[in-house]
């Protein structure tokens, strides 16, 4: 056996805490090892040239790299060896730059570690075994969960490619948080009338099929073949039959339901539509405010219907799906404003949240435009904005800045002041966070054209004072004490994960971070995958994000979708669980802890019975190989002697 | 290798492809800074993990060994890190048998995300072993 060992320099990230050379020299005492050299960058053209020269020049048989995670290259140089005819599972690498060059400050004990690290990994090299990926069907139906701007987007740009979408959306109308807005930044366009088009898009595209009011139950499956279950929840109007009249909504007497569309800016009706332009503009049942449901009988809106659609009886329904890919699409929420009680959102009705002052502003909100105090119901002339209500707070665990708060507060004071002339803005702010195209430009018309006054400093209590809100902070540009007597507090309240992102990840077996959100394949070069093949992100799921942005992401998840359903067979992973026929002794333990269910008895021609791997339904996660009593099932690539041959290169007594 | 060996004792650690490996790439990506004794093995989930690898580098010469996994409920294949738990915990239990303090093996949770949640584990752990001092199996078996 010939190994070649390449030792990376990584420019200074590697050879500036580790002697690269001296690894070198000590690698060539390894059995074995044929062959060792250091290059400055191997992931390079040039060094992955010098591999593929050495593998002919030397006549190597297996490749060890040390260099960076094999998290960010492996692939790259599997296929280096590949393309100079080694297998390309007769390839290791060492990850001598993130766990250890980077982390270690004693040069002689991180070049002992990476020889130690090469070492490993010489012996696994030795001990790996060609493997050879066979070809599966891919199933090219996508399933875009959520139906905001960006799943919108990403559907809508999988189906104009040609692909069958199931666009799956919980609430009852797709539009998510911008059908929700008035206007956006930094143009004013008003945000409905740019979405509506995209909307009806969706509804009307034939490619598309809409889910709305529903949610995903099951996931199972892998990239090419998912099953999932979708559970239509109960809407207790039968939406074939609903035209979206209206009707009932205007007889319905459970007149204080919680409108969940306006952010409880004011009571909807227990049936409703929940905007103008929803789509589906259908109507549905509030059950825990519909007199028929919380008091036995009522039935009005059944006797007004004149379609016969209203249903008490209806009941969830789940459907089963198979598709290829995944995209979410699952947005944010926005924190309660009862985590932040310094400022009093939700005891005092006047400080209200950044959400549901944009209902206000909005012509088809609850006011229909007309911005009105909760209180009293007269028009404020003085309103205080207050930026990073919760955000950059580590104290509530929200160390991060929400993105766009500091530019909806500034649109919001411009669109105070074009409803209310003789108003008066106050922002109070600790930065102004506006680094995108025409931005900043715009957050200096709020001040200079449309006077708001921007105040840096925080704030530490808002209080009532008559008819009046006290706003009371520091000004830290001036170094005093200052008080607003605002007649309408309006939070920039942070940007939060939704209520169900961990429980959804779960289910999507992606990962999340610390706050919820979801967490991306590589944070710079693979923005939009995950770790989980056939499954990609778009807007705010994976942190807070503003339009622009998430619709760009819509598209990028779609693209990546197209990309993967352009080929009609995906090639699997080798790397999976493998049964010696001839030790195994059918226990069958194997079989009951697989997660994927991707093991199956076997019965052989002499009558015995043995445990059996499905190929294609195996994931690789070795649970089984580390179950089996007697070694029979193997994970390749990751068996019990390429593991333990790593424990004795470091581990010799 | 030369002697400035001996100052170091020998930490093995199991990390798991999806989230502690990764979590180890992140604390190396932000420069978080931890003693050197560490040497890393990748497995795919630590449900892949079998007791006797733990066993064998306790019984090889490793003074420490550590396993981390993704946090449970959050692994990458289901219910992986389950599997590793029961296992593992049974381990710890049975580790005293063997003649080796159950402080020497560890099994923990770091996710992708959490570099400096791995920088505190490695050094807290890679501390306790400098306390513990070398592994010699027949000073700790208890009589």
């Amino acid at each position: 056996m010939r190994v070649g060992v390449f030792i990376c320099h990584c420019g200074n990230n590697i050879a500036g805490t580790i002697d690269v050379a001296r690894v070198a020299e000590e690698t060539r005492k390894i059995p074995g090892v044929a062959y060792a050299t250091t290059y400055m960058y191997t992931c390079s053209e040039p060094g992955q040239n010098e591999i593929k020269e050495a593998i002919t020049r030397e006549g190597l048989d297996r490749v060890v790299v040390a260099a960076c995670s094999p998290r960010m290259h492996e692939l790259t140089f599997r296929r280096t060896v590949e393309k100079a005819g080694l297998n390309r599972y007769f390839f290791e690498m060492a990850n001598i730059r993130e766990h250890i060059s980077w982390i270690g400050e004693n040069k002689d004990l991180n070049t002992l570690k990476a020889t130690e690290a090469v070492r490993m990994a010489v012996a696994k090299v030795m001990q790996d075994k060609p493997l050879y990926s066979t070809s599966f069907k891919v199933n090219k139906r996508v399933l875009v969960i959520g139906g905001g701007v960006a799943g919108m987007q990403a559907a809508l740009d999988c189906a104009d490619g040609g692909l069958e979408v199931l666009l799956v959306e919980k609430s009852p109308s797709v539009g998510g948080m911008m059908a929700r807005l008035d206007k956006t930044f930094p143009t004013i366009d008003c945000s409905i009338c740019i979405l509506g088009p995209k909307m009806v898009d969706v509804a009307q595209h034939d490619k598309i099929t809409l889910h709305a009011y529903s949610e995903i139950e099951e996931i199972k499956g892998y990239v090419g073949n998912y099953q999932i279950k979708i559970r239509k929840k109960a809407t207790y109007v039968d939406w074939s039959k609903c035209t979206g009249c209206g009707a009932c909504m205007e007889k319905c007497p459970s007149k204080n339901s919680y409108d969940a569309f306006n952010f409880g800016v004011a009571p909807t009706r227990a049936i409703n539509i929940p905007f103008p332009q929803a789509i589906p503009k259908k109507a549905k049942i509030d059950p825990n405010y519909c007199r028929q449901f919380v008091k036995g009988k009522c039935g009005v809106c059944a006797k007004i219907c004149p379609t016969n659609a209203i249903d008490y009886e209806m009941k969830d329904e789940i459907i089963t799906e198979d598709i290829g890919a995944i995209i979410v699409a699952t947005g944010y929420s926005l924190i309660d404003m009862d985590k932040l009680p310094e400022y009093g959102g939700g005891r005092y009705p006047d400080v209200i949240s950044g959400a549901q002052y944009e209902r206000l502003l909005n012509a088809s909100g609850p006011t229909s435009g007309h911005i009105v105090r909760p209180s009293d119901h007269m028009e404020p002339k003085t309103i205080a904005f207050i930026s990073c209500a919760g955000s950059r707070d580590k104290s509530i665990g929200i160390p991060y800045c929400s993105n766009f708060c500091c530019m909806y507060i500034a649109k919001q004071a411009i669109l105070t002041k074009d409803h209310i002339p003789d108003s008066q803005s106050y922002v109070f702010y600790m930065d102004i966070r506006s680094p995108g195209k025409g931005y900043d430009e715009f957050t200096r018309r709020a001040q200079e054209e449309y006077g708001a006054k921007y105040i840096r400093g925080r704030v530490s209590r808002i209080y009532p004072k008559g008819n009046k809100m006290v706003v009371r902070g520091s000004d830290t540009l001036l170094g005093a004490q200052v008080e607003v007597e605002a007649d309408l507090v309006v939070l920039g309240t942070a940007v939060v994960s939704t209520p169900d992102a961990a429980h959804m990840a779960e289910k999507l077996h992606i990962s999340y971070d610390t706050f919820g959100f979801y967490v991306e394949s590589h944070p710079k070069l693979r923005p939009v995958e995950t770790n989980t093949s056939g499954v990609f992100l778009a807007g705010a799921c994976q942190g807070p994000k503003d339009i622009p942005a998430s619709v760009g992401q819509g598209s990028a998840a779609a693209s990546k979708v197209q990309a993967l359903f352009s080929k009609d067979m995906l090639e699997s992973d080798p790397a999976v669980a493998r049964v010696n026929m001839n030790t195994c002794v059918g226990c069958l333990k194997c079989l009951k802890t697989c997660p994927f269910g991707a093991i199956k008895e076997k019965e052989l021609r002499d009558g015995r019975v043995v445990a059996d791997v499905i190929e294609t339904v195996c994931a690789g996660c070795g649970v089984c190989t580390s179950t089996c009593p007697c070694g029979a099932i193997q994970l390749q690539h990751f068996t019990d002697n390429q593991l333990l041959a790593e424990v004795n290169a470091i581990c010799r007594k | 290798m030369p002697e400035i060996a001996t100052q170091e004792l020998r930490v093995v650690g199991f990390l798991c492809n999806w989230c502690s490996y990764g979590g180890a790439d992140t604390a190396g990506v932000s420069r978080f800074k931890q003693p050197t004794d560490l040497r890393i093995i990748r497995v795919p989930c630590s449900g892949r993990v079998d007791p006797l690898f733990v066993v064998k580098a306790l019984l090889n010469g490793a003074d420490g060994v550590l396993v981390s996994g993704c946090h449970p409920r959050d692994c990458h294949y289901s219910d992986g890190n389950f599997y590793a738990r029961r296992r593992l915990e049974m381990l710890k239990r049975l580790l005293p048998f063997l003649g080796i303090d159950e402080r020497r093996f560890y099994y923990t949770w770091v996710s992708a995300s959490e570099g400096a949640r791995w920088q505190q584990t490695v050094t807290e752990f890679t501390n306790r072993i400098h306390e513990l001092g070398p592994l010699h199996i027949k000073k700790e078996a208890t009589p």
